[in-house]
């Protein structure tokens, strides 16, 4: 019949009418989220290392903080820290903050006088496949042990690259065990030379920037890494 | 008036009290003296008596974070648990000395003893955290340890610190694994049945050794020495 055509054609041009105006209104799909997790180890009464210039390990590992989130807010990686200031927090609070985050990288900053340059830590937990539903306490971090060693070997390239020594080791750090997400202690030392005099110090500022930089660079690789399908 | 016979009860009595205050301290030095006796018998320091024999040593190295196999020459005991605390007190010796490669202070006197059980397989139903630390303050004997400790099969060490090397000992993650990876390494090459290690620090558990470094846990031997040169 004539006018069931003219019914049908009638129906399907409305309708793709109403799927091109939707096409054209329907907001653009935002970028994954990608979050970070700083966490500057040590604080308020517990201080951790005493260094050579009198400082402690917590107030390098604050400052170090502080620098390296003002690069990666301006570099739009959104960024939770686990304390802004000289105030004590347990390391169950620490993993508690990195869990809640859904972070995709989560770097516990430390310092020492011991060693030179960048020493990389990933927990020494076996690799745990599949993840458990509900992971245990001080035994999560085993299911992110595999990108954790990925995460920090583009840690380790980008801080090689900007010249400076880099030791990538296994270790066991009760905050960082209990952690759901890919997660690296970076320790940071004195910079020596090959006869073991110190060239920078923790508390030399254009090393510091350095440092930070260099891991800036390579969490911004990483976020490119975790947004490829 | 006091009658004769009470004066003499009341002086038997005087007598009495004096010969029993007498043999009270008498009894509390000589309990004394046994547990000074029973301290000084406990494992302490390789005889010099003792034959040399090869010792293996994983030796710390902090300026590129490794472990190096060093072999040295020593009087060892033939009994397992003083033979593990000889070879620890000269791998500690050489930390202390000046010109350490990874100097941590304290020396051979920072290990007070080392204890060899056997060991609880991880990971399987039986809890991974022995019984001997789940308490704060452990009392060990042992000569009773040494009874239940079977002929073959792998073996747990708990390494027993004083409280000053903890507390002087170099704050670092990197610092800490290597003292703590170096220890477990040089047990297991010395004595092969240690698999699983455990410290304690004046007899109770401690969280870290020196703020990083995880005390809780039982570390496995093995790990520390893959071959001849091994990171944490």
């Amino acid at each position: 019949m004539r006018w069931t055509k003219w019914t049908l054609a009638a129906l399907v041009a409305c309708g793709v009418a109403a799927a091109t105006v939707t096409a054209q209104q329907a907001p653009p799909v935002p970028p994954a989220r990608f979050v970070v997790v700083l966490d500057a180890a040590h604080g308020g009464d517990e201080t951790g290392g005493r260094l050579a210039n009198g400082q402690f390990e917590k107030t390098v590992t604050l400052v170090l903080t502080m620098r390296l989130r003002s690069l990666l807010g301006a570099r739009g990686i959104q960024v939770v820290t686990t304390r802004e200031s000289d105030a004590a927090v347990e390391p169950e609070k620490r993993a508690e903050i990195a869990d809640h985050a859904a972070a995709q990288a989560c770097l516990s900053l430390h310092a020492s006088e011991s060693g030179s340059g960048v020493h990389l830590f990933v927990s020494s937990l076996p690799p745990v496949q599949p993840p458990a539903r509900f992971p245990a306490w001080k035994t999560a971090q085993g299911a992110w042990v595999t990108r954790s060693l990925k995460l920090a070997g583009i840690v380790n390239s980008a801080l090689s690259q900007a010249g400076m020594s880099v030791t990538l080791a296994r270790t066991t750090l009760p905050a960082v065990d209990s952690m759901t997400c890919p997660a690296v202690a970076v320790e940071i030392a004195p910079e020596r030379s090959a006869l073991h005099e110190t060239t920078a110090g923790l508390d030399n500022k254009d090393y510091q920037a350095r440092v930070a930089t260099a891991m800036a660079a390579a969490l911004v690789e990483w976020r490119t890494e975790a947004r490829q399908p | 008036m006091i009658p004769r016979y009470q004066k003499i009860l009341f002086g038997l009595l005087l007598a009495a009290s004096v010969a029993m205050a007498a043999t009270l301290w008498h009894l509390r030095e000589r309990a004394h003296e046994r547990l000074i006796a029973g301290q000084d018998s406990a494992p302490t320091s390789a005889p010099e008596i003792a034959p040399a024999e090869q010792a293996t040593l994983l030796v710390a190295n902090d300026s590129d974070g490794s472990l190096l196999t060093q072999y040295l020459s020593l009087p060892l005991p033939a009994d397992p648990g003083a033979r593990a605390r000889a070879v620890l007190g000269k791998l500690l010796d050489l930390y202390a000395a000046p010109d350490a490669a990874h100097p941590v202070p304290g020396g051979a006197s920072s290990v007070t003893q080392v204890f060899l059980l056997p060991a609880v397989q991880l990971g399987s139903a039986t809890p991974a955290k022995p019984k001997l630390a789940d308490s704060k303050a452990v009392v060990i004997l042992p000569g009773a340890l040494a009874q239940q400790t079977p002929q073959f099969g792998p073996q747990l060490a708990v390494v027993n610190f004083r409280g000053a090397f903890a507390a002087s000992h170099p704050s670092g993650i990197e610092a800490e694994m290597l003292t703590v990876l170096s220890i477990c390494g040089t047990l297991h090459a010395n004595l092969p049945r240690v698999t699983q290690v455990r410290f304690l620090v004046d007899g109770v558990e401690r969280p870290t050794l020196a703020g990083h470094a995880d005390l809780t846990r039982t570390y496995l031997a093995a790990d520390a020495m893959p071959a001849e040169e091994i990171r944490p």
